[in-house]
């Protein structure tokens, strides 16, 4: 698969990064104290798996668990604090269109399709596959997926323990942001999943866009 | 692909999907055991290997092979316990709490239902459970939230897995989410946790069979969303003993169609 030819731009006028990621491949960058990412459901119904690592220290990354605990509540949305396995906030979920994310079903792997879906599904791309490949980048592996974040994923768990993947409730433009607490490699992998609703079963590209902090913040 | 092609491809996904929910949330748990009575499965004196009582806020690393399993203890209905592990031969193989719920439908372990590796495989199985309450998604214990707590930092399960893991050439980043047993975690409509107390029991226990060749690393730490003050905690008793393979109609394996493949899967490493 290759890249579009609009692959990356960047606007002066507000210090900004962008790039639409196709469907089903992943993407990452630095993302640096005070910057915001927005995440952009360009057409809807999208899941984004996302991974997140100290950049002064690959080894302190996102943990599903320490933000849950602390945030006392099973769902990401506006205003979670999301926390390293060292107890740090790295980044918040400053802005929400969706409304709705999930960071307890982790991501897809051709074992667990197998699993899940049959051996007939097991030579399907997935997420796993998309973060070994960016993970590679950075001297990181396997053991370096923690269970990550999925935006605009839609996993109601109701007080029977009934845990679903049900249809996303993102609409097209629908976006999330974070804005990094400290600085940080953001990992993401456009999900390539065909086997549950999390993509309306037709994976879809999405838009990242960078900015700056405001003027006033950029003296930190 | 044509427009029309696609679109029965996508409604052929979705009936397949929508098939599989009902099996595992409506069929799949009427089919579970009925929880393990305090007084049942005791263990043959000439099946236990080991016997380790481990002190409130330590930590102990067992190797359990394919046909052992492993009893773990709450005997004073106090404890909780918290448990990571990989698999002996390639330690990036662990367990995945994600998966295990993802799999099986649901956050609510008990007998008869499995914990899985993050390579489609199973790690453990619940052979016997008297409590079915237990915590998958919360995790243990760390200096932050025994901080917040008790307003000191006491031991916790985050450093006893990293102590743990240091001892046997692992380090921070081979520490998965982890699960605990003896945490009875819920939820509400709004996805808040709940702490139910009503639901520990003094002697309560499961046994544990490891499908493939283990590590674990066991910690004895109050849960972060038990409410007593001080921490309560109390020793629990590990024993680790002999248990029959998987058989063909045993209750773990044959619980779901997804299951049944991941047990496939885990033969198919030790054929």
């Amino acid at each position: 698969m290759t890249s579009p030819a609009n692959a990356a731009s960047t606007n002066p006028s507000s210090g900004v990064y962008a790039h639409d990621i196709p469907a089903e491949r992943p993407w990452s960058h630095l993302l640096k104290r005070g910057q915001t990412l927005r995440i952009i459901d360009s057409e809807g119904q999208q899941a984004v798996d996302a991974l997140l690592y100290g950049a002064a220290d690959l080894a302190e990354r996102y943990s599903a668990q320490d933000t849950l605990r602390v945030q006392g509540s099973a769902y990401i949305e506006l205003g979670t604090r999301l926390i390293s396995n060292r107890g740090r906030v790295m980044a918040r979920i400053t802005a929400d269109s969706c409304g709705r994310h999930d960071t307890s079903a982790g991501c897809c792997s051709c074992e667990s399709n197998a699993v899940r879906f049959g051996e007939m599904t097991k030579y399907q791309h997935a997420c796993r596959e998309n973060f070994v490949l960016e993970l590679a980048k950075y001297g990181l592996g396997k053991r370096d997926i923690v269970a990550n974040l999925n935006f605009f994923m839609n996993v109601p768990i109701d007080p029977a323990g009934n845990f679903t993947v049900v249809d996303g409730i993102s609409a097209p433009g629908n976006y999330v942001d974070l804005t990094a607490e400290m600085d940080v490699i953001v990992v993401l992998s456009n999900c390539p999943q065909v086997n549950n609703p999390c993509n309306g079963f037709d994976p879809t590209p999405i838009r990242v866009m960078i900015s700056d902090p405001p003027a006033a913040l950029s003296s930190w | 692909m044509s427009v029309v092609m696609k679109h029965e491809v996508i409604e052929a996904n979705r009936r397949r999907y929508e098939e599989l929910r009902a099996a595992g949330q409506e069929a799949t748990p009427k089919g579970l055991p009925e929880p393990t009575a305090l007084d049942a499965a005791p263990i043959a004196a000439e099946a236990i290997i080991s016997h380790e009582e481990v002190p409130a806020g330590w930590y102990a690393t067992l190797r359990l092979r394919r046909g052992e399993a492993l009893r773990i203890i709450d005997g004073s209905g106090r404890s909780s316990v918290s448990m990571i592990g990989w698999r002996e031969e390639e330690t990036s193989e662990r367990l995945n709490c994600a998966d295990t719920v993802k799999v099986q439908w649901s956050v609510a372990l008990s007998k008869g239902r499995v914990l899985l590796s993050d390579m489609g495989r199973v790690f453990m199985s619940l052979v016997e459970d008297t409590s079915g309450a237990h915590d998958i998604l919360v995790g243990g214990s760390t200096p932050a939230s025994t901080l917040a707590a008790f307003g000191e930092t006491t031991r916790n399960t985050h450093e006893n897995f990293l102590a743990a893991a240091a001892k046997i050439g692992l380090s921070l980043r081979d520490l998965p989410p982890c699960v605990t047993f003896f945490a009875p975690v819920s939820l509400d409509e709004q996805g808040r946790f709940l702490w139910r107390e009503g639901r520990k029991r003094a002697g309560d226990f499961v046994d544990l069979r490891a499908e493939m060749n283990l590590i674990v690393v066991l910690s004895n730490c109050a849960h972060p969303l038990d409410p007593a003050r001080p921490a309560s905690s109390a020793p629990v008793n590990l024993i680790r003993h002999r248990a029959p393979l998987a058989a063909p109609d045993d209750a773990c394996r044959t619980v779901s169609p997804e299951i049944v493949r991941a047990f496939t899967f885990t033969d198919r490493l030790y054929a």
